[in-house]
């Protein structure tokens, strides 16, 4: 049996930043959620999305760091900045193409999810994944998830030219095989009906 | 009583909401906890299981509680930042006295509860003893929700007794009980994941009860199709396999048209109608008319969602109906109710693995509040307080005479419309806050000005409690034990977590002194809450809900005990009607034809939108808890009113401008909310809020004639830009 893994599933989101209020409870930043909860548009839908830290295999926030402050363990998983390190350049808030590194100002140093490795590294689950009611957020083995869920694993991502792929997966349907990331095109008109709007369902009897 | 003594912007200063937005010890690390007790979650009808982490007699934070088999740890925002509500500001830590101009002033238990028993007295020897009325709570134990129902009706002796269950469950109870002979969730949980096909009528489940989301995602994961009727697209409806955008109100036009359908594609089970059931004939009459062109316009949808519906529902070979407020809150709730149960007997889905239908519970002790006699109807064990026989039983284990026993009292809402015709002229109240909760709220505080006497039992000073002239500090959840009954029907265990503050005083002990004073004191000797349980066991015995068999070890070893159980050697009853035997003394199911007619108050010229209430996932019923936690009004931090962008294009109201919103009653204030996901005829303002932001202002307090709960979800409303002066005075 694989170890165990965080996985996104999106389709089962349900924006009630469960996730939010427990990261905040983690012994290593309580007070401060490393998490962030995105609304989709709300005007349009009531789609939400949880962002954790991806764990890039080749962490450009690592990457991009001038003073060496974000480590990624043996295990795969990208700590967040050393206090002692971090000088508070943003490089790596800038750099991350999931937008998950948040500079604090009050603090002057990067934060961000570390997969609750005061939790993780002792067996137990990150916070957000055990109390999310949806389980939009899962902890569990790959062969757990395609046991359980009807969708695959995914955690290939392709950003314009670049590759990057996570310890996280996001959980999508069978025929897709990695997540193409493009640029939205602003100020382009969609052309179809928004899919959540309840007048035109009204409308199409 | 009169009006406020102070005005409330000094009362808010003093008493709060106040946020608390950091723990005992603050942020730091907690380091090794003195204790992690295993107790549940103090909000919603799941009942959730937590561990809290206390510290020198203080909760510093939770833990989750991965054992407990209906969350598995889950929880939602909610039961994240519960543990905020201890060592909080704002607890009441010692019972206070109304001091006209001054507010409230500290006196002494003795002082408090002196005062109480000698208005008590005083009323009731000039006015009789129904003019003093008592409201209780569902979010009490069982054990304080049957000392409740008892004291009213052996120590007070008032018949005026009722719940803020009244609020909530009592369509769907009043439907169950007609229908399949018993008030409580058929299934198990663990059957949901099992079934075909789901249908969620009128239930906001990723807001009101969040873990309830994941079963219904197993089952989509197992191949289920999920159908959801609600008026605004939530959560759950996004991902749907087929969203109805119901007309509220015109819940009846679905179900009825999806059986009229089913009837004439063959989807029913005529076997087990014939073995199992009474009335199908008058019902099959009835549904002739609901042709899905008639019921689509009743619903206000198009006709063949109606038939979609069907023909997902109809030839599955397992099914799950889950329902809530949505249906329930109207003046034809429990009309809506039967009429959605009718759909699960008819095909005879009921009472097997994967194949139910359960209401889900909103307040914490929903279930079980009712089931212990504090409900205007009803005696402990769920039994008739109208049939001799169970009046018999009672009177027994209480010791009293069976003709001391009041007789059936009025509703909750009645209460009040009997306090504002100066027909009751006091009041007793634990966990209600209708200040913010009761529809209609001008009339509700004229009702509180008219009282010559009024306490109450609260933690936190409510909206309804600045009202009072004695307010007695009572206790957390975790600072007493006792069970509660989750929205399975699962009876399970509270652990005492830490001491109350000194000066406030357990529940129980409040109304165990109070009888005493009343002249009641052996009728109210009890050591423990483990005590009053043992009784309630013996006054259940032989009732409907039977937990005669139930003992607090049994719940700590079994992760609770469903009833009934009537005996320590019975295994409870997760799932009810099992091999097609209902409630009823015949054992079938009673076929319930039911109508559609029109709400109390249907939109026209003057007032042209459908108003709807609901909740949002941050908070909880009245708020007077969740309002005073930093996180949880950081995530939703006021109310809102949603409306479609046609309907703000109409209106010129552009998103996050304020917007009043008028009914015949009254008017409300609030930021605009623009979303695609809801109906354009229709509004929706969450009601957790006070004052000048509490909605209930504008809903209409028409009752269902047979459950008495008011019709929250439909009025009739208009809605404009807010004028200056309105935008000012928020």
């Amino acid at each position: 049996m694989s170890e165990r893994a965080l996985f996104i599933d999106y389709a089962r989101c349900i924006g009630c930043q469960a996730c939010v209020q427990a990261c905040e409870e983690c012994d290593t930043h309580r007070g401060q959620p490393m998490i962030h909860l995105e609304t989709i548009r709300r005007r349009d839908s009531v789609q939400t999305a949880p962002q954790v830290c991806m764990h890039c295999e080749d962490p450009i926030c690592a990457q991009v760091c001038p003073a060496d402050a974000i480590k990624k363990g043996p295990d795969g998983v990208v700590h967040s900045a050393l206090t002692h390190r971090c000088i508070g350049c943003s490089n790596c808030v800038l750099a991350c193409p999931f937008g998950v590194p948040k500079y604090f100002a009050a603090i002057d140093q990067m934060m961000k999810c570390d997969l609750c490795y005061d939790r993780t590294s002792i067996g137990k689950k990150p916070m957000c994944a055990t109390v999310c009611p949806s389980q939009a957020l899962t902890f569990m083995t790959p062969e757990e998830l395609e046991r359980t869920r009807r969708g695959t694993a995914v955690n290939e991502w392709v950003f314009g030219e670049e590759r990057v792929r996570t310890k996280v997966s996001v959980v999508v349907p069978h025929e897709v095989k990695e997540v193409h990331v493009n640029l939205v095109q602003l100020g382009k008109r969609r052309e179809k009906a928004e899919p959540d709007d309840v007048a035109a369902l009204l409308e199409e009897g | 009583m009169a009006k406020l003594p102070i005005v409330t912007e000094r009362l808010i200063e003093e008493f709060g909401p106040h946020l608390n937005t950091i723990p005992p010890g603050g942020f730091a690390p907690v380091g090794e906890p003195d204790r992690v007790v295993e107790t549940h979650c103090c909000f919603c009808g799941q009942q959730c299981g937590i561990k809290l982490k206390v510290k020198e007699n203080k909760v510093v934070g939770f833990e989750p509680w991965e054992e407990f088999p209906f969350n598995q740890g889950k929880l939602c925002p909610k039961g994240v930042k519960r543990y905020m509500q201890d060592e909080h500001p704002d607890r009441l830590k010692a019972p206070l006295l109304r001091a006209e101009g001054r507010g409230f002033v500290p006196t002494s238990w003795d002082d408090a509860l002196d005062r109480t028993a000698r208005a008590i007295k005083s009323i009731q020897e000039k006015h009789g003893k129904a003019a003093f009325a008592m409201l209780g709570g569902a979010s009490l134990t069982n054990e304080k929700a049957y000392l409740v129902g008892k004291f009213a009706r052996v120590a007070l002796g008032t018949e005026n007794i009722d719940y803020n269950g009244r609020l909530c469950m009592v369509s769907a109870a009043a439907a169950s009980k007609k229908v399949l002979g018993i008030d409580r969730a058929a299934n198990p949980w663990s059957d949901i994941p099992k079934a075909e096909v789901i249908l969620v009528a009128g239930a906001n489940i990723a807001e009101c009860a969040p873990i309830t989301t994941d079963y219904l995602w197993r089952a989509r994961e197992n191949g289920a199709k999920i159908i959801v009727l609600d008026p605004r697209m939530t959560p759950i409806a996004r991902t749907a396999d087929l969203y109805i955008p119901v007309r509220s109100g015109g819940d009846i036009g679905i179900f009825n048209g999806m059986l009229h359908v089913m009837i004439e594609r063959g989807w029913i089970d005529r076997k087990f109608i014939a073995e199992h059931t009474t009335g199908w004939d008058a019902l099959e009459k009835v549904l002739e008319r609901y042709t899905p062109e008639h019921a689509g316009k009743i619903a206000g949808v198009p006709p063949r969602l109606i038939v979609q519906a069907a023909e997902l529902w109809g030839p599955a070979r397992s099914s799950f109906l889950l329902h809530a407020r949505g249906i329930e809150h109207h003046s034809k709730g429990v009309d809506n109710c039967m009429a959605a149960i009718n759909l699960v007997v008819a095909t005879g889905r009921i009472g097997r693995e994967g194949s139910g239908y359960a209401m889900i519970t909103g307040q914490g002790n929903g279930q079980g509040g009712r089931e212990q006699g504090q409900k205007a109807d009803q005696l402990p064990g769920a039994r008739d307080i109208e049939n001799p026989e169970h009046r018999k039983h009672i009177a027994s284990v209480w010791g009293v005479p069976e003709a001391v026993l009041p007789r059936k009292g009025l509703s909750a809402v009645e209460i009040f419309e009997a306090i504002h015709a100066g027909k009751i002229k006091g009041l007793l109240s634990i966990c209600f806050n209708p200040m913010v909760s009761l529809p209609d709220q001008d009339f509700v505080r004229e009702a509180l000005e008219k009282l010559e006497f009024y306490a109450t039992i609260e933690f936190f000073m409510s909206e309804t409690a600045r009202h009072a002239d004695v307010v007695l500090a009572g206790s957390l959840l975790e600072e007493d034990e006792g069970t509660t009954t989750n929205v399975e029907g699962r009876v399970i265990l509270h652990r005492k977590v830490v001491d109350p503050p000194e000066g406030a005083r357990a529940d129980w002990k409040i109304i165990c002194d109070l009888a005493s004073r009343l002249g009641y004191v052996n009728k109210f000797k009890y050591d423990s809450p483990r005590d009053i349980f043992e009784e309630l066991r013996r006054a259940s015995a032989g009732g409907i809900s039977d937990y005669a068999g139930i003992t607090w070890d049994r719940i700590e070893r079994e992760h609770g005990v469903f009833w009934p159980c009537p005996s320590e050697d019975h295994p409870g009853t997760p799932r009810l009607y099992e091999g097609g035997r209902f409630g009823h003394a015949d054992g079938k199911a009673h076929f319930q034809p039911v109508e559609w007619r029109p709400a109390t108050e249907e939109p026209d010229e003057e007032y042209p939108l459908v108003l709807t209430t609901g909740r949002v996932v941050a908070h909880y019923l009245s708020g007077s808890q969740t309002r005073r936690i930093g996180g949880l009004v950081k995530q939703v931090p006021e109310p809102f009113c949603e409306m479609h962008p046609r309907l703000a294009e109409k209106l010129g109201v552009s998103e996050g401008e304020l917007v009043t919103v008028e009914s015949r009653r009254g008017t409300v204030t609030v930021k605009a909310m623009i979303v695609r996901t809801i109906r354009p005829d229709t509004v929706f303002v969450p009601y957790h809020w006070p004052d000048e932001r509490a909605i209930n202002r504008c809903t209409i307090k028409a009752l269902d004639p047979v459950s008495k709960i008011p019709e929250y979800k439909i009025c009739a409303v208009r809605v404009r830009r807010a004028t200056a002066e309105e935008a000012a005075a928020r």
